[in-house]
């Protein structure tokens, strides 16, 4: 639970490894990403307000497309799975199969990428338009930010995840534990963001 | 009892870090040297602040605008209230002390992440740097601290561009020193430590990081939404392209009203380790102050609206915010009696830094009434915007916060350096400073509630007489600061040698040596369950006698 071992016997078999410390990084990356969360509330905030308090002109509204964003939200769902898959084989000491899990999670997160962009060049609104559209683009910009780095975390997981010769094993899973809730939680905003933006 | 404990960050061997005065300029890891680099950097930064308000007080000697033109004003304004807020007391109060102080408190060797720490600190030079030189350059940001728009859409962009930027990088630095605290509080502590027998700064901080953490990323998502309106002419805060601007204050408030407690809830921290020490008794009520101090982070979140009570609040919200807004005054008030109960019958010795507290409890007190009032919708629309808003938060901010800093100082300088500063030189230094900030500040309230508007270099010739009053008060404060100076420079060369513990404190970082070395103690962490022991026979098992080791 903490660096400082408890007992004097515990001392002696806690070594220069960081593993001891993966408790705090990841209480430290929870509430990072409480943080993070904070800043999504904020945007979700101002929109709901918008769209209370600013209605649009007749002509400025547009019906958003359901195909498109709903098969970005099952590739999502999808790659939560599949991280769990990766983080489950890892701790079988499969690291082969985790890696493929991995690519398989990277291979989803990147397919949301390209799903995303058909959509923003297909809409038709840009990003000063209104206020509606503005807003549309910088939720599901902001979002997608999210998703381009957290696709490369996992790319750096999966190379640092071969064996032999990867930092990463069962014993020092701290980086694939991090970038999995971390990916979580995309998903879980992606969620909320598309309740919000698009069934609402 | 014994534990060893093994060092904190092993990898990062403190032996690859630079030694002497080299450290404090290089990215060092050890929590102490990051505390002191917080302290010097945000120092400097207020005499620059300083340079700033004095201008602002030449400016406003005579009615028209003589010595600085209108939009230079502007600038100078806004570089004042940034540079204060942001790159003064809240890196000091939070980073400063925080660093120095809490890794002592829990018992530990070094802060949770000590590199993220180092990151967050170096995030704060280039962020004060660039927006000190977008002055000379473009032009700084002219729309105040608060750059409402549509005003900072329609002033010049490159100036308000660096300041969005700059404080994107601060308010990143506040939220990494914040996730640092938390995790370091929370699960650094040293093995048979409960929370409730933490150090009361301990309690402040972790309710300000709390603060940071929930408001703070608020703020950097509104000012990143409005750099699309100024650079890439979105509308979201624009009304002429259809935008909201009553959206940016809710959400620039919501950060910034805690963000006025992220300034002042560590320094009641402070304030609450000096008290006991130099008036040898132990705080009263501990367990009120941790939930006036957990009271206010709650509260704190759900009165940012106050700041709004003039743009259109609907009704039942001015309702809702004014008593959310008037309950604050109950843990404060709790607190405040607290300070007043623990100097009650205790052997106070007069020195600088319980002169430096007194007048923190004095100023705060008053900054606090005026808040309340403040509060109440009929009264604030006759004083919103005018000169009775600066004299409020300046009592708090200043003579509650800024107070602090320097209480601080005289306090735990003999610990930093090792050497005890000038004490005639430090009640010097106080009685200028509490003088001079009362002379300043107090005539401010007569002129807003008399209706001069704040931010504006020209006025109505009747205020004159009462404007330079202040600036007088100005110049005290200005006068202050020269025998602070001397005092910390000199005696850092010539000064007494302090020892260990020269104010005979029961808090850990005082149960080592002066500076302390690079790991905090020689031997084992002193287990302090019974920091505020005063006045009892503390020397037992889990309170060590003071030895000077
Ligand atoms: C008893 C607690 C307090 C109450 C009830 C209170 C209330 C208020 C209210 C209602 C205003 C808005 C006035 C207006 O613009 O018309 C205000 C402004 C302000 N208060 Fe307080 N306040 C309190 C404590 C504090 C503290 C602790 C701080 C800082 C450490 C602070 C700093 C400020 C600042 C900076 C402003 C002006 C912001 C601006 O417009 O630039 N206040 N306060
Ligand atoms: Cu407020």
């Amino acid at each position: 639970m903490t660096t400082l071992p408890s007992t004097k016997e515990k001392s002696e078999e806690l070594t220069s490894s960081d593993h001891q410390h993966s408790d705090h990084r990841l209480f430290g990356l929870i509430t990072f990403l409480v943080a993070d969360g904070m800043t999504f509330a904020g945007f979700f905030a101002a929109y709901l307000t918008y769209k209370s308090v600013n209605p649009l002109l007749p002509d400025a509204i547009y019906e958003l497309e359901l195909p498109l964003p709903t098969l970005n939200t099952i590739l999502l769902l999808v790659s939560s799975a599949t991280f769990h898959k990766a983080g489950k084989s890892l701790e079988a000491a499969n690291s082969k199969q985790c890696q493929r899990w991995l690519l398989i999670t990277a291979g989803l997160g990147i397919a949301f990428l390209i799903s995303q962009m058909v959509e923003y060049f297909t809409l038709p609104f840009g990003l000063t338009d209104n206020l509606y559209a503005s807003t549309f683009y910088a939720l599901t910009g902001f979002h997608g930010l999210h998703v381009t780095l957290g696709s490369i975390m996992i790319l750096i997981v999966w190379w640092q995840a071969r064996s032999p010769g990867g930092r990463i094993t069962n014993v020092n899973n701290f980086p694939l534990e991090a970038a999995e809730i971390y990916w979580h939680f995309v998903d879980g905003i992606w969620v909320i963001l598309f309740i919000i933006l698009y069934l609402l | 009892m014994s534990i060893s404990l093994p060092p904190a960050n092993e990898n990062t061997s403190n032996s690859l870090q630079p030694t002497g005065w080299l450290r404090f300029i290089s990215f060092s890891l050890d929590h102490k040297v990051i505390g002191l680099q917080y302290l010097v950097c945000g120092f400097l930064f207020y005499l620059i602040g300083g340079v700033l308000a004095g201008a602002i007080r030449i400016e406003l000697l005579s009615p028209i605008s003589d010595f600085l033109a209108r939009d230079v004003y502007n600038q100078v304004l806004t570089l004042h209230g940034t540079i204060m807020i942001f790159l003064w007391i809240v890196p000091v109060v939070n980073g400063a002390f925080g660093n120095y102080l809490i890794p002592f408190y829990v018992g530990a060797r070094d802060m949770a992440f000590p590199r993220l720490n180092a990151v967050a600190f170096w995030m704060i030079p280039p962020a004060g740097l660039m927006l000190i030189t977008s002055y000379f350059i473009n032009g700084a940001a002219q729309s105040g601290w608060t750059a409402y728009p549509p005003l900072s859409i329609t002033t010049p962009a490159a100036g308000q561009i660096v300041w969005i930027v700059s404080v994107l990088l601060l308010g990143g630095s506040s939220i990494f020193g914040g996730i640092n605290f938390i995790a370091t509080i929370l699960k650094l502590r040293r093995p048979g430590l409960k929370l409730m027998q933490l150090p009361m700064y301990c309690w402040a901080m972790l309710g300000t990081s709390i603060l940071v953490v929930l408001s703070t990323p608020v703020l950097a998502g509104t000012l990143i939404l409005l750099s699309f309106d100024i650079v890439a002419h979105t509308g979201f805060f624009n009304p002429a392209l259809g935008g909201n601007v009553i959206v940016y204050q809710h959400l620039f408030w919501f950060y910034s009203h805690p963000a006025v407690y992220i300034m002042v809830l560590p320094a009641f921290g402070l304030v609450s380790e000096i008290l006991p020490v130099h008036c040898r008794k132990p705080l009263f009520g501990y367990t009120t102050m941790v939930y006036s101090i957990m009271g206010i982070v709650v509260l704190g979140l759900v009165v940012w609206a106050h700041h709004m009570f003039t743009s259109g609040t609907p009704p039942w919200m001015r309702l809702f915010f004014t008593i959310a807004t008037s309950f604050i005054a109950v843990p404060t008030g709790i607190k405040f009696f607290n300070w007043v109960a623990t100097l009650w019958g205790g052997r106070i010795s007069l020195n600088s830094a319980i002169l430096f507290s007194c007048g923190f409890i004095v100023n705060f007190v008053l900054g606090g009434i005026t808040g309340v009032a403040l509060a109440q919708v009929p009264f604030d629309i006759h004083v919103h915007d005018t000169y009775f808003v600066v004299a409020h938060f300046h009592y708090i901010v200043y003579g509650g916060s800024v107070f602090v800093i320097f209480s601080s100082i005289y306090h735990w300088y003999p610990k930093f350096t090792g050497k005890m500063l000038d004490e005639k030189l430090g009640i010097i230094h106080f009685a200028l400073t509490f003088i001079g900030f009362n002379l300043c500040f107090a005539p401010q309230h007569w002129l807003g509630l008399n209706g001069m508007p704040r931010r504006v270099a020209e006025y109505d010739p009747q205020f004159t007489l009462v404007n330079q009053i202040s600036s007088v008060g100005a110049l005290l404060m200005a006068i202050s600061t020269l025998p602070f100076l001397w005092n910390i420079l000199y005696s850092f060369i010539k000064g007494e040698k302090a020892g260990n513990n020269p104010w005979q404190a029961l808090t850990p970082e005082w149960l080592t040596t002066s500076p302390p070395p690079v790991e905090n103690w020689p031997g084992e962490a002193p287990l302090v369950t019974k920091p505020y022991g005063y006045g009892a026979n503390h020397s037992n098992e889990n309170n060590p006698p003071i030895t000077q080791a």
